[in-house]
């Protein structure tokens, strides 16, 4: 199947105007299938770490949202173990005229404002809630442990 | 031909001839004497007879979708708002009136913002149209021939705008909410712009998808659960009252459902037992899975004895004793006073002081109810297949001996009465685990007894020779009429004491999660 004209376009404009502290480069293979990085925000517990994400377009993107899960352990209450991300734009607010370039960018901004009142990960999200300085001390321990280049 | 005028001249009598044979107004001529002069009323509301049934009124799909227009239009003059506008605003507020003209009156600016109808709604109607320079967000393609936007503004071509549409009807089973595709834009597309963007089937299944928020949205309307039935049920229960009411319903399509939580039918006990006792069942199923076993030994001679019938009453076929099948005991007993197959017996209190004896006490209980629930559960599948069995062979009757189809229905009646009897004496074992002991419990286990003995009696007919069932026809009879008539009875006791608070169920309300 011939790849549609609005993956090439984003995919360019990808590579052409890069977004700070994001990168997304399709397989050679298959381009539909992106290997991504995202730098951890500034003031945050996530700052100096570097974290890999895989991405993919279903068929029927941009009708339905591209699938995304982080590969780098990450202490987040909206990321659980799998690496899933819980966020409202990747299921109920998912518009086709969202691109791949504004998700990362809605994921980044998640790292530096996380939301306990809506968790993936129970646990993690009991934590948060808890006793916030704990918690922001083991996504801090997490960042250096694995998401150090 | 109206009816109503009809009965109303003067020539009465002559027309009532001419009206029997006319199909029209056979309905309105059908009904009782005391009622002539009256145009026929739709009795839709189906009459409650006995303590345990409910109100109740089965809609098609095309009561469903009159109720709808019917209550848009009655509304729309008061918000001075056209019909499709007004459907967006019931649909927003799910299908809640007061609610809905409460906020309205309140702010409707706020309303309208909400429901996605925030720009005036009366300007100049959607159209497809072509903008010179125009980049579709979706596609990437350059100057399509055709584009599409709400008031919102946001553009896109109409080939992406109906493959969004398709995406969130066919796919996602969306209709009343859908979004425009715009990023983060919250207006609703409205029926007007979906009329002229979605086609045949896709505009078929966006309806009928319309017809369902409606049923979900209002609490007085569920669906039948039955596969493939396309009725509704309207039902004045709320869920606040089903500790004190077991809503059953009957829907056109032959189903028996429970209003309050949509499962088969689970008279006498509460939608809130059930759902604790299922759990429970679910939970303990290895403990009492050595029960549901096929065969037991004889109490007497030890040879092993195979349940193939719904009667418990067994026979051994070797030494002839006769016992019942659920407590073993010997079946002589079981016509007297001395029965009490159905009663659990807390053994005394010395013998349960420790924890170990207690739990053992307490699943010992628990199996005593289970097992005569699961065992009637199995009985109302052993009689519907000798009931079959016994159909086929007496068409075979039929066709040898030319009796005639309508001879043999009660056999019929009688195998439709034991299903449902079987199903409440089910419940009424779930019942009883929960039942905290009181004055009225003797009550209740006395009519299960009753129940229970007759139901038996009957299951025992279907176990006789074929040749000799014609004969039984009238004592067939007398045993289903009484069956029913103790299941009746059953219900009717139960259910009056469970709205009056007199029953005592230890079923805590779990919170759904
Ligand atoms: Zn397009
Ligand atoms: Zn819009
Ligand atoms: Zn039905
Ligand atoms: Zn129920
Ligand atoms: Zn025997
Ligand atoms: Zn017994």
């Amino acid at each position: 199947m011939a790849l549609p004209k609005r993956i090439i376009k984003e995919t360019e404009r990808l590579m052409a105007e890069p977004v700070k502290g994001i990168s997304a480069v399709p397989h050679e293979d298959n381009l539909r299938y992106f290997d991504v990085t995202i730098d951890g925000p500034g003031q945050s517990p996530y700052e100096g770490g570097v974290f890999k994400l895989e991405l993919f377009l279903p068929d029927d993107y941009p009708m339905t949202p591209p699938k995304i899960r982080f590969l780098t352990k990450i202490y987040h209450p909206n990321i659980d173990r799998l690496g899933r991300i819980c966020l409202d734009v990747l299921k109920s607010n998912w518009s086709p005229a969202l691109q791949i370039r504004t998700i990362l960018l809605s994921i980044q901004a998640l790292l530096g404002a996380p939301n306990p009142d809506d968790p993936l990960a129970n646990d993690v999200a009991q934590k948060w809630k808890e006793d916030e300085k704990g918690a922001i001390e083991t996504a801090r321990q997490w960042t250096e442990q694995y998401a150090k280049p | 031909m109206d009816s109503e005028d009809e009965f109303n001249s003067s020539q009465v009598s002559e027309d009532e001839f001419m009206m029997d044979a006319d199909s029209d107004a056979e309905d309105d001529y059908g009904v009782d004497h005391d009622d002539v002069g009256f145009e026929s009323q739709h009795t839709d509301i189906k009459p409650a007879k006995h303590a345990y049934e409910v109100d109740f009124k089965v809609c098609s799909p095309e009561d469903i979708e009159a109720q709808q227009a019917r209550q848009v239009a009655d509304t729309s003059s008061l918000l001075e708002q056209p019909p499709e506008a007004t459907a967006i605003l019931f649909r927003h507020f799910r299908w809640n009136k007061e609610r809905l003209i409460d906020k309205y009156m309140d702010n409707r600016d706020a309303v309208l913002e909400a429901a996605g109808l925030s720009e005036e709604a009366a300007s100049s109607p959607p159209r497809i149209e072509k903008v010179p320079g125009f980049v579709c967000d979706i596609c990437c393609d350059e100057d399509p021939e055709e584009t599409f936007a709400m008031k919102c503004g946001h553009r896109f071509c109409v080939d992406c705008y109906k493959q969004y549409l398709r995406t969130k009807i066919k796919d996602e089973g969306e209709a009343a909410r859908i979004r425009c595709p715009g990023d983060g834009c919250n207006k609703i597309v409205d029926s007007k712009s979906l009329n002229l963007l979605i086609t045949g089937d896709l505009k078929e299944r966006y309806d009928e998808l319309l017809t369902r928020t409606y049923v979900d949205d209002k609490e007085n309307l569920k669906w039948c659960p039955a596969p493939e039935c396309v009725y509704a049920i309207d039902c004045k229960v709320r869920d606040k009252e089903l500790m004190r009411v077991v809503p059953t319903v009957h829907c056109d399509c032959g189903h028996d459902f429970c209003f309050g939580c949509t499962l088969d039918d689970h008279q006498p006990a509460p939608c809130a037992l059930v759902k604790k006792w299922l759990k429970k069942c679910a939970d303990d199923s290895e403990t009492a899975n050595w029960i549901s076993a096929h065969t037991k030994e004889c109490p007497k001679c030890h040879s092993t004895i195979e349940k193939n019938g719904g009667c418990n009453h067994m026979t051994c076929r070797k030494c002839r004793h006769e016992f019942c099948w659920m407590c073993m005991g010997i079946w002589s007993e079981h016509g007297t006073s001395w029965y009490n197959c159905n009663r659990y017996e807390e053994k005394s209190g010395h013998e349960a002081r420790d924890a170990q004896a207690k739990s053992r006490q307490a699943l010992e209980r628990y199996l005593h109810y289970y097992q005569r629930y699961a065992n009637h559960e199995q009985s109302a599948k052993l009689d519907k297949d000798i009931y079959l069995k016994t159909e086929k062979k007496m068409q075979q009757l039929q066709n040898t001996t030319g009796m005639s189809w309508i001879e043999v229905q009660f056999l019929d009646s009688a195998s439709q009465a034991l299903q449902q009897c079987r199903r409440t004496l089910k419940w009424t074992y779930a019942f009883a685990y929960y039942l905290a002991r009181n004055n009225l419990t003797q009550i209740f286990e006395d009519n299960q007894k009753d129940l229970e003995m007759a139901v038996e009696n009957l299951s025992e007919m279907f176990e006789k020779p074929v040749d000799q069932l014609q004969g039984l026809k009238v004592e067939m009879m007398d045993k289903t009429a009484y069956c029913t008539k103790r299941r009746i009875i059953l219900l009717d006791d139960t259910a009056v004491n469970l709205r009056e608070g007199m029953l005592d169920l230890d079923v805590i309300h779990e919170r759904e999660c």
